[in-house]
């Protein structure tokens, strides 16, 4: 299969990075080969951050090259123009406008429900995104993130 | 807290923790260095497996640390980013001289497009310049494995060797299947002082001896094939290393590309090999034309990057597919995203906004701190590298008019001041500027713009259980430092201002503490201070 390259960005401390790190979770159960590229460091300090998730048969480059993003994930709309060029013709924009806010557990919980909205376009087994969920989190965070996974599915 | 099982048999992890995973399986006995992005979480990650691994005040001491054990035939580590190279490069210049008995492996992680850095130095450089062998690994598989061969080099050959990591490997996850290690070394003292005492009779015949080295080592390089060749088309031929191996892959899939697993010595007859039957060939690298000089030197003719536009920042896929279309243009422009800035309740929020209201000049230095110097503060006036705001303060107190020399501050954090600010004060007591000095420490009680990194200053080592605590006043006064004031520069925000005003109009040399933990920090700290505290009541009882 042709390589799939999904983008999570957003600002440092929102959740941006276990996102990327919950799908990459994903699709390595899957068997498939995967590649992620971020850059910590002085980023994290409430700047914008991007995380590059690559899988497929063979991935060689862990960067997404611009243009040719299937999924675009953005957790902070002012960072919509900042991560808009990694996008390929037709590919899928995902912003928080997607999901029910109003209805959102805890603002913490925004990744996780962005994540369950992303889960929708894909046919991978419900129950491996919630193992991975649980795995990649502390057990008190495993009910709110239920409740935003199943917001962002709705 | 580790993301995975180290004993799995398939993983998804960072080019940092499959070196780790690779030192615990290579048995390295003793592994050492300072924090620095990307390089941080290698010894973190070994410490979580359970291996010796510790931080030094610096990449210096570090260096000579992990190179004392390798003089007593055990296996060492020693890491840094690019920049502490630069710290510890009289410890390597020499110890290549000198060689080792065990095994020591020089892990440098490099930072192009400066993610995290002052600079955008190449380390191959120093490979070079220090006669020292040098793989540069291109994902986490290739981390893992060249370790290992790194330390087999190291070993046969009785040198240290350079793991050149960049910022993308570091960083970047990919598979890692464990293919196993390597045999336990055991620790001995042998006397050797030919080798190991490098005066000039000794040094001489020494240096002949390393480049004798590097002759059997080229010729390891060639036999042992640490080079990949991918068959492609005889019209593109790719000579590339490290990271830019897959941006080269996926930009010409079609083309044949020569990786290069050991960079210096470099492969002379496996490169004439791969380029004799090729119509172009085309050096694909990250910042210096390292390669592509170095291979020009041996007379084969290669094809490099447009330098102008190409020597700086990271490649990737599209700007791979522009070099190799020989395109001279500037990169398009990116959107520029959100810049980094002091975390809310961040300490150095009120020292720095206090520097301000006073119109001090900062001489300043590297650490979270430097964020200081963007608006809206704009409150440092320079800095250049770790441990230089306290020489630069006193260069600048020397030659200002005595009215603007009063306004002068070094200002230092915590780690940075044990890392290299101490040698500053002996300095500024020695060399006494006509209107005395004054240095501020922002001790935020941690190393946090790496990631809240342990340091001498904390009381805690690398694992965060207790050791000696070093005293900044105590050092401060050994040196001869007028007067020293311990201050908190939030909850005591006017009295820090007084403290500095008064130091500042007096021609004597104060050094003041502005003590405040990081906000980012506090909780685990708090949390190591507790568990440290609930070990050391049992062990009473």
């Amino acid at each position: 299969m042709e390589t799939m390259n999904v983008k999570f960005a957003g600002l440092g401390g929102t959740g941006v990075l276990k996102a990327s790190d919950i799908f990459a979770e994903v699709v390595f159960n899957l068997g498939y080969d995967v590649k992620k590229a971020e850059v910590h460091g002085m980023s994290q300090r409430g700047g914008s951050i991007a995380s590059d998730v690559r899988y497929g048969n063979r991935v060689e480059s862990p960067m997404i090259p611009d243009g040719t993003a299937d999924y675009l994930i953005v957790f902070a709309e002012d960072q919509i123009p900042v991560n808009q060029a990694a996008l390929k013709p037709g590919g899928i924009l995902l912003t928080p406008k997607d999901i029910d806010l109003a209805k959102l557990p805890n603002e913490k919980a925004l990744n996780v429900a962005m994540l369950g909205k992303l889960s929708t376009y894909f046919d991978f087994p419900l129950d491996l995104w919630e193992s991975v969920l649980k795995k990649l989190f502390n057990e008190k965070f495993h009910e709110t993130n239920a409740q935003a996974f199943k917001l962002g599915r709705s | 807290m580790l993301s995975f099982d180290p004993n799995a048999s398939r993983m998804l992890i960072s080019g940092n923790e499959a070196l780790a995973l690779s030192m615990l399986h290579c048995k390295v006995q003793l592994a050492t260095g300072y924090p620095g992005t990307p390089s941080t979480e290698i010894l973190e990650n070994f410490s979580e497996f359970g291996g010796k691994a510790q931080w030094a005040p610096n990449e210096k001491v570090a260096a000579e640390v992990a190179l004392g054990a390798a003089f007593a035939a055990a296996r060492s580590v020693v890491t840094m980013k690019h920049v502490g190279l630069n710290v510890a490069s009289d410890v390597l210049y020499t110890a290549t001289y000198s060689g080792v008995s065990g095994g020591m492996v020089w892990i440098v992680a490099d930072d192009p497009g400066q993610a995290s850095s002052q600079n955008e130095q190449d380390t191959r450089n120093h490979a070079k310049a220090a006669v020292c062998p040098m793989f540069e690994p291109s994902d986490s598989q290739d981390a893992y494995e060249m370790l290992k061969t790194a330390f087999e080099v190291s070993e046969k050959f009785q040198i240290p060797v350079i793991l050149r990591m960049t910022t993308r490997v570091c960083h970047s996850k990919s598979i890692v299947r464990p293919t196993g290690g390597l045999e336990a070394l055991t620790p001995k003292f042998v006397r050797d002082i030919a080798s190991r005492v490098m005066v000039p009779g000794y040094s001489k015949p020494a240096a002949r001896r390393l480049r004798k080295k590097m002759e059997d080592l080229e010729v390891w390089n060639v036999q042992n094939h640490e080079s990949l060749v991918v068959e492609g088309s005889n019209d593109l031929g790719i000579i590339t290393s490290g990271i830019c191996f897959h941006h080269a892959r996926e930009a010409a899939p079609e083309a044949s590309i020569l990786k290069l697993g050991m960079t210096y010595p470099l492969p002379a007859d496996v490169i004439r090999d791969f380029v004799k039957d090729k119509k172009r060939v085309v050096v694909i690298e990250e910042n210096d034309p390292w390669l592509a000089e170095n291979i020009r030197a041996l007379g084969i003719s290669v094809e490099a990057k447009y330098d102008p536009v190409f020597r700086f920042g990271e490649l990737d896929v599209n700007r791979v597919k522009r070099i190799l279309a020989g395109e001279k243009t500037p990169d398009p422009e990116a959107v520029k995203g959100k810049p980094p800035a002091l975390c809310q309740g961040c300490p150095h929020q009120s020292s720095f906004a206090v520097f301000k209201e006073l119109d001090c000049i900062v001489a300043g230095d590297i650490g979270c701190y430097t964020l200081a110097a963007l608006p809206p503060y704009s409150a440092m006036d320079m800095m250049i590298d770790m441990g230089a705001s306290i020489g630069m303060g006193l260069g600048l107190r020397h030659v200002l008019p005595p009215e603007e020399a009063r306004r002068v501050v070094s200002v230092i954090g915590d780690s940075t001041f044990v890392h290299s600010g101490i040698t500053g004060l002996v300095e500024m007591a020695y060399n006494r500027p006509a209107t005395g000095h004054v240095v501020v420490i922002v001790d935020n009680s941690i190393t946090a713009m790496t990631g809240q990194q342990e340091h001498p200053g904390t009381g805690r080592k690398l694992d965060h259980s207790p050791t000696y605590k070093l005293d900044y006043t105590e050092i401060a006064k050994a040196t001869g430092i007028d007067n020293v004031v311990e201050v908190n520069p939030v909850r005591d925000r006017e009295a820090f201002k007084t403290v500095l005003r008064e130091a500042l109009s007096k021609n004597e040399l104060s050094l003041i503490v502005a003590k405040s933990p990081c906000i980012l920090a506090l909780k685990s700290i708090l949390a190591w201070e507790k568990a440290n505290k609930e070990a050391a009541a049992k062990q009473e009882k």
